[in-house]
Formats: structure tokens, sequence, C-alpha cells
């Protein structure tokens, strides 16, 4: 099975990945990971393009689509859908969706030392919150993705970006930032890999509606209060 | 020896700088498909638009969208010769869903791609219904977003703003006031409606930037001879509609709807004309969702009948936000021979009209 992979929930990412073996494990044919987090609609698509064309691929030929589908900051993390979404109607490919911290996650367990009580992921939600998500010890989702400060995270070690922004927050409430990954970031390689994995397992992948977690901030006017249109 | 220019290229357009996720397609001037899907229904409880909820409502309608213009226009991706996309002015969020897609499909069909200018397109829209627009053109652009006065000297090449808002567009100052008067959103049409039943002279509202020490004369003429300013118009409303209020009194709506209306028209089409008269433009096109405005309509033709000025109003469809507009205009580029954008570009949420493509 030949995928490519699209990240946009923190930094814009894109990977070409096949699979050939039953048990999902996967070769990355190429994959790209922008440092920035704010120039996704500038970087991806060229990025995607470049991919492309180094792995000798044509977008036709691919069997799925995989897009992330966050949490993550809404601008950029539409960037990354409405791209997966619009490649998939012109190349006819179909799109399906994976939760972005997975990614994180998959490369928590790919460096081998997993507690056996379990980890969380955090990455920024700005606004002095965390984007977070607990996993067990196999790697399976056990709760989340949830939206909050960083104080309430449960304890235990926590991976990713946004335990290094808040490794003194999360010291209070008996969770701690794990040093080799506190700048690590959602990648599309890695979310492409569990969501191979997951096939191979017979699991279903998410479709590709966005997981903002946060409703879109408008509040009703005092004018508009108690006016029915 | 280059090629030859394409006479009548086959362009999709997609525009979402605002609530209306728009995709196009025409062939040189002849509009094949104009499919729009708007979030507008999903901002009423709010009284205008917010950019969140519309930036996610495009996510959603941009696919179905596509599908649809595809379907009406009877063609397919692979015959398109060319696809467009606003890439700004517009609400930031907003256009980066239309900016993505339209990369994507670039990036997938390996069709050329224009980042295009909204203000622009909407002048170049008039291509699609009435023919090619003359020369010595002026464009009036008003909407809930957009108050401005080009000189169209080129379409696809050189476009100068001559004045713009410096505070409201004129489509939020109907919306704001709509709001004060228990109105409910869009306020365009209701006040309109309403202000038929009212007398445009009841309440002196005041002109923004009409006194002299703003307008200057033809030879030096001042900082905001063509510009517009509704803010204070908005707040000249509130105290109205307050002083009512204070002492008891039934809030007179459709005095204060015409007078408004009144104030705004006025303004707006006094300040086009003059920009008219002044730079030598002898045809003016209106453009905008505010094109559908009746009073807009009724005076700006009369002041443009004794001014000598012939007046171009596209048909309500094409004045609103769509993506034909963005399809045409890039048309008219490609057909000039212009380069395309790429997949590099940045949206630009306060991209200047004097970039008509990127």
């Amino acid at each position: 099975m030949l995928i490519l992979a699209i990240d946009t929930s923190a930094i814009a990412s894109a990977a070409l990945l096949r699979s050939t073996r039953t048990d999902g494990a996967a070769e990355v044919l190429a994959s790209f990971a922008s440092t920035e987090t704010n120039t996704h609609a500038e970087v991806l698509a060229p990025a995607i393009q470049g991919l492309l064309t180094e792995a000798g691929v044509a977008g036709t030929g691919l069997d799925r689509i995989v897009a992330g589908v966050g949490p993550g900051p809404f601008t950029g993390l539409r960037v990354g859908i409405a791209t997966a979404r619009t490649l998939g109607f012109a190349w006819n490919v179909p799109v399906d969706g994976a939760m972005s911290l997975d990614a994180i996650a998959w490369d928590v367990l790919a460096a081998g030392e997993v507690p056996a009580e379990g980890f969380t992921v955090a990455i920024d939600a700005r606004r002095r919150e965390l984007y977070w998500a607990r996993y067990g010890a196999d790697g399976s989702l056990a709760e989340g993705p949830r939206v909050s400060v960083p104080g309430s995270l449960p304890a235990g070690p926590v991976y990713g970006a946004g335990a290094g922004l808040y490794a003194d927050r999360l010291a209070q409430s008996g969770a701690a930032a794990v040093e080799r990954f506190r700048d690590r970031q959602p990648t599309a390689a890695s979310l492409g890999a569990a969501a191979l994995r997951q096939l191979a397992r017979g699991g279903q992948l998410l479709g590709t509606t966005p997981l903002y977690l946060r409703e879109s901030d408008a509040k009703v006017p005092a004018a508009m209060q108690g006016h029915t249109p | 020896m280059s090629a030859p220019l394409p006479t009548a290229p086959l362009v999709l357009g997609i525009e979402s700088s605002c609530d209306e996720t728009g995709v196009g397609i025409v062939r040189g001037t002849e509009l094949l498909a104009n499919a729009v899907s708007s979030s507008m229904e999903e901002h009423v409880r709010f009284g205008g638009v917010i950019p969140e909820i519309a930036s996610r409502a495009h996510l959603d309608a941009f696919v179905p969208t596509l599908r649809s213009a595809l379907d009406t226009a009877g063609v397919t991706l692979e015959e398109v010769d060319a696809l467009a996309v606003t890439s700004g002015p517009g609400l930031s969020g907003a256009l980066m869903v239309g900016v993505a897609a339209a990369k994507a499909l670039a990036l997938a069909t390996g069709k050329p791609l224009y980042a295009i200018n909204h203000l622009v397109a909407h002048v170049g829209v008039g291509v699609l219904d009435g023919g090619d627009l003359p020369e010595n053109l002026g464009a009036l652009l008003v909407s809930g977003g957009h108050t401005e006065i080009l000189k169209v000297d080129a379409l696809a090449s050189d476009v100068t703003l001559l004045g713009a808002t410096i505070d409201d567009a004129a489509g939020e100052a109907y919306d704001k006031v709509a709001r004060l008067l228990g109105l409910g959103y869009p306020g365009g049409p209701v006040i309109d409606r309403i202000a038929k039943d009212g007398n445009p002279k009841a309440i002196r509202f005041p002109r923004g930037l009409t006194m002299p020490k703003f307008t200057g004369t033809a030879e030096a003429p001042g900082r905001h001879r063509y510009d517009f300013s509704f803010s204070g118009l908005k707040t000249a409303v509130a105290r109205c509609v307050e002083q009512y209020r204070a002492r008891g009194e039934e809030i007179p709506v459709a005095d204060i709807a015409a007078s408004f209306q009144e104030a705004v028209v006025d303004v707006v089409t006094s300040k086009a004309v003059l920009a008219c008269r002044e730079h030598g433009m002898s045809t003016l096109l209106l453009g905008g969702g505010v094109a559908a405005n009746s009073r807009l309509r009724e005076l700006l033709a009369a002041r443009c009948a004794s001014a000598g000025i012939a007046l171009r109003v596209p048909r309500p469809g094409l004045c609103t936000d769509n993506g034909a507009m963005v399809a045409a205009l890039a048309a008219q580029v490609v057909m000039a021979g212009g380069r395309p954008s790429g997949l590099r570009f940045a949206a630009d949420s306060g991209q200047p009209v004097t970039a008509i493509t990127l």
C-alpha cells in the first residue's frame, strides 16, 4: 500500500510511505517537515510536489491519503485537511483522517522505552493551554484528545513540544516533561506509519473532520441577544 | 518567436475571502458556471461575519462547490487551461482555505495557478456581463468588507486605488445600524426595504470626510478627497436611537433607516462621480454586494447620467463574492500573457489593488 500522509497540526509535514509486509511495517519513501508553525499555506504544496518527484510517484498511483485532523491551531490545521481533501478529489484517491497526537505516540513507541503505566502526549494549543492525549503502554489511545491548562494533565511522563513549553507547570501536578521529546512535533511520516499499522491490524481510520476541540470563540453581541431573526 | 497567447482559456476560479465559498468557470469572457456556498446563515445570530465560523464553513464547502461547478460547466479538471484563486485582500484564515485548495488542485493537475486580487476581480467580472470593458474605466466597490474607488487603466496590469474607507465598510455600517434598530443580519436588504417607508430627510446624519479640510480642491486635493468614513455615521445613529429611548418615545425606525441610507448613498455616489470627473473616467462599474441596494443604484444612475458617465452594473449574482469573477480576471491575465504565480505565494489579507496577481 502506497500512501501520502499530511499533517499541519503544529509544523507542516508530508510523507510518502509504502507498506509491503502484512504487519503494516512501513518504509518512508520521502518526507518533508517544516520548522515553522505559520507557513503551512506557503510550504505544503511545493513540498508534496517535491516528494512525488523525489520518489517518482504519480498522485493517481496512491492508494490513500491520510490527513492529520488535529487537534491543532485552526488555521494551519485546515491547510492540511483542505490540501488532502482536494488532492483526493483531483486524483480520485480515498482520504482518511488520523489523530495528530498519534504521530508523537508512534515516535515514543519507536524509541523503545515506554513506561508500563502509559504516557501522555502534548502539543501547544496556544492561549496557555495544551492539546493532549493519554496512551497505554502499547500505544493505544486511552484518553483524549483534550485541550486544557498544563496543570490539569494526568500524572506521569509527558512527551512532545507541549511538555517542553510548560515543564515547570507540569511538574506541579505530578506530570513530568520527557527531556528528549521536549521539542517533538507531530510529523506526517510518523502519522502515516501509525495509520498503516492500524490498517494492517484491521483497524479503522478517522474521517477528515477537524478535531477543533474549541468553539469558534464568537460571542453574540448584546444588541443581538434575545433577537430572533 | 513566442507562442501565440490563448484567446479563450478555460479558467477555474476559487473565492474564499469572506463568507462565500465560490468556484466559477469561464471560457474567455463566457460564464460557464458560478457555484457559491454561503455561510451567511451561520453568522446571523452574531450580526456580522465571524471569521472562524466562515473559515470552518469554507473547509467543508470547498469540494462540494468544486464538484458542482464542474458538473454545471460540463468540463473536467483535465480540460481546464488555468486555475485561479483569491489571494487577498480578505480574512486571513478564510483566504488560506481557498489558497490551500487551489494549490492542491494545481499540484494534482499540473495546471498553472494565478493568485488573484479580490477587488480587481470585482471589476474583472464585468467582462462576463455586458461585453468588453471600455477605456477610461472607474470602479466603485461597495460591500460588507470593502468601499473603494478604483481607476482601471488596464484590467490585467494597471489599477490604481483612488479612495477607500478609512474605518468601516459601507455594508458593515448597514449591519451595525440594522443591529441597533433590531432588524437582524444582513443589514443591507432589510434597511433598503424599510427605508422605502421612511423620510430620508427626517434626520440629517453626517456625511463622513466631506468637509473641505479633508476633500480640498481638484487642484489641491485634501488627504481624503475620495475616501470614506462610516464609523461616525454609525455612532450618530446610535446616539439618535438612544435619545428616542431616553425620552421614552417610539423609535422612528423607517425614518432612521431612510436617513441613514441616504447619508451612505449620498457620500458614496458623490465621491465616485467626483473621482470620475477629475480622473477622466467616462464609465463607472459598480460592484460588491451593496450594488444590489435600490437607492444606491437609483442615485448613482441619476448622478452618473447628469455627469455624462456611463454606468455598468453586472447582475447581482456576479456583484456579490463569487468564483467566476476570479476566473474572469485570471482569463484576462492569461490572455494578456501574465505569468502564473506558482505554488509558493502566501495569502495576503491586505493585498493592494496594484498587485493584480502575485
